[in-house]
């Protein structure tokens, strides 16, 4: 926590730096705060959602058009036409939803559970226009599943559609550290 | 629990039935190792992996760690990860460019992609030592046999033994309906590997493969999720992605499994065929195959494309696709446990259309959020520790025994959900155990 304080510390200090701010730029900056916070919040409800296996809402928090991509390597720049881990759009991820609760989904027997914390927020890009966001982030997901735990690390980074009804995820884009090691079973959501 | 003698073979693996120890037991594991992991042809990976001189990757075969490396004269050499010196590993990276030599990290002695020693630092103070200049007992150890099929390096550990091309017989279909189904009639591989560690016997796997009686079973809730939502889809009058059909095929119901076809080969491959609908009439599958026409001729082109095979299996250590461009190589560590590499490839000349189709395929069921494969590795897990238990002793091949049609050794079932693909891998691993292959 220490570490989002600072840095919201810092984009606060920032604009007080520079001689003649654009108008545009200064309102973000005068937002900066404001803006992060309620980004924050919009990362740990992701969060909560997915620890606590609720699937549609998960899925609602992404734009109609948008998708969860996680790349098969960090060189990736796009997820279209090439391997991925995860590359879904809200059908697949309905597709999936639909798997993982359907009670003959076999793997699903033994209880699982995650645990995700969400961390090193920052704001890479503000459109002051939309307000449409980019935003940056490292998130330490454990795993419990049948006796064993597993931890995934790594980076989100999301592109949120600024809507009346709050933020949309257009692209969440997730590089896990250790995505190219070899996989002890293997991810049946999200991460 | 086991010795050498045949009659143990015999008291284990029966004409339709064998015993759990073959899945759980240490000795067993290690006398596979020995007697097949050390003497068939193992795949090493694809030429086009290591395109320019220097290029080279890693694998594990067998147990050995090799690199598959391209030399300053255009051929791909299989050489042994270590450095002749005190035993360094060499490669340390999975692949890269190691340019015209590897350098040793402890010593730096420094070899040519041959294999050949270049140069040791300091050469003088071996004077009078049986390491001679020009000896070549000092180089990089090759693997004992290395050819490549159509591109496809595989390699042997033991000198001798069938050739590569008698090895592969008739099921070398893997590889030709792969490169043929390219205009240009060569592949290239996709360098991202996606790899799998399944806490279960390698050869839980391998006889998944070709089972056709699982899929509606295992992969029901994949096959009904897929549904519904092309469901939806068709609700807002759109068109479903072709790749969902990959999906919901699985719950295909048990009497259309039946109607397929299995064909079991000598050396413990075999293939199925007949399933998925892999020829789809739609605008980028015509274009295509009008593609296919102008290389081949319509009679060649159809020659091609009506073959269906869904899988093949290439005993003991990979499995084929070939209409959907994947591979994988499988890799025993232990007992209970087994490495799964996961590769797929352009096809040479091909509209992208049709590499899109591979790759969904891949993403969708082969990569690691895969959701499909989950529950293989669910079953193959509850498997393995029923097979470890003392519940029972036997593990069941009965469908069909003894009802499909064996023609010179080549057995095609009469029915899609035959175990008959369980039964002919049995048959290759008595003859590997005892000698005989």
């Amino acid at each position: 926590m220490a570490t989002v304080a600072k840095r919201a510390a810092r984009a606060r200090q920032a604009p007080r730096r520079r001689k003649a701010p654009a108008p545009a730029r200064r309102q973000f900056a005068k937002n900066a705060d404001g803006i992060l916070r309620e980004v924050e919040q919009f990362l740990y409800r992701q969060a909560e959602l997915l620890d606590s296996k609720r699937w549609s809402d998960y899925i609602a928090l992404f734009a109609d058009d948008g998708r969860y991509w996680m790349p098969a390597s960090p060189e990736q720049t796009s997820g279209d036409g090439v391997p991925s881990i995860f590359y879904e759009d809200r059908n697949l991820m309905t597709m999936r939803m639909k798997r993982v609760t359907h009670p003959h989904a076999w793997s699903q027997a033994p209880a699982w559970g995650t645990s995700h914390l969400v961390s090193n927020v920052t704001l890479e890009a503000a459109d002051s226009r939309t307000g449409d966001l980019i935003v940056r982030s490292r998130f330490h997901m454990m795993e419990f599943r049948r006796d064993a735990s597993r931890h995934f690390a790594g980076t989100y980074r999301h592109e949120l559609r600024k809507t009346k009804d709050g933020y949309r995820i257009k692209l969440q884009r997730v590089d896990m550290v250790n995505g190219e090691a070899p996989f002890d079973f293997v991810l049946q959501a999200w991460v | 629990m086991m010795r050498n003698g045949s009659d143990d073979l015999a008291r284990l693996v029966e004409f339709d039935r064998v015993h759990r120890s073959v899945y759980t037991d240490d000795a067993i594991f290690e006398r596979e190792m020995e007697t097949i992991f050390q003497r068939a042809w193992l795949y090493v990976g694809h030429q086009s992996q290591v395109p320019k001189p220097g290029d080279y990757c890693t694998a594990l075969v067998g147990r050995q760690p090799l690199i598959m490396v391209r030399h300053s004269d255009g051929e791909v050499y299989v050489l042994y990860n270590r450095c002749a010196h005190r035993g360094a590993m060499l490669c340390a990276n999975s692949r890269g460019n190691t340019g015209a030599t590897f350098g040793c990290s402890y010593h730096s002695w420094q070899y040519r992609t041959d294999g050949t020693l270049e140069s040791i630092p300091l050469p003088g103070g071996y004077e009078g030592t049986r390491l001679k200049p020009g000896a070549t007992d000092y180089n990089l150890r090759r693997a004992a046999r290395v050819d490549s099929y159509r591109g496809f390096v595989f390699a042997s550990l033991t000198s001798s033994g069938p050739s590569l091309i008698e090895f592969l017989g008739e099921a070398r279909i893997a590889f030709d309906n792969m490169c043929d189904r390219a205009p240009a009639g060569e592949l290239q591989i996709v360098p991202t590997c996606f790899r799998f560690i399944q806490h279960s016997n390698w050869k839980i796997f391998m006889e998944n493969q070709l089972d056709a009686l699982h899929p509606y079973v295992t992969h029901e809730s994949s096959g009904r999720a897929a549904i519904e939502v092309e469901r939806q889809l068709a609700a807002r009058k759109q068109q479903p992605p072709l790749e969902y059909h990959y999906l919901s095929a699985f719950i295909t119901p048990f009497h259309e499994w039946d109607k397929l076809q299995t064909v079991n080969y000598p050396h413990g491959h075999c293939l199925l065929q007949g399933y998925m609908g892999l020829r789809p009439q739609d605008p980028d599958t015509l274009a295509y195959e009008a593609v296919m026409r102008e290389h081949y001729g319509a009679e060649g082109a159809e020659r091609i494309l009506g073959v269906n095979i869904h899988h093949v299996l290439l005993y003991p250590g990979l499995s084929v696709q070939p209409a959907l461009q994947q591979l994988r190589a499988v890799r025993p560590l232990a007992p209970d446990r087994t490495l799964t590499e996961i590769w797929h490839f352009r096809l040479k000349g091909a509209p992208e259309a049709i590499y899109r189709r591979a790759l969904a395929y891949y993403n969708l069921i082969n990569s690691p959020s895969t959701m499909v494969n989950a529950d293989d590795l669910e079953n193959f897990w509850r498997c393995h520790q029923g097979l470890a238990s003392d519940g029972g002793d036997w593990v069941s091949f009965h469908r069909s025994a003894g009802q499909d049609d064996d023609r010179d050794g080549v057995i095609t079932s009469r029915r899609g959900t035959s175990e008959a693909p369980m039964r002919n891998q049995f048959r290759a691993w008595k003859q590997y155990l005892s000698g005989e292959q």
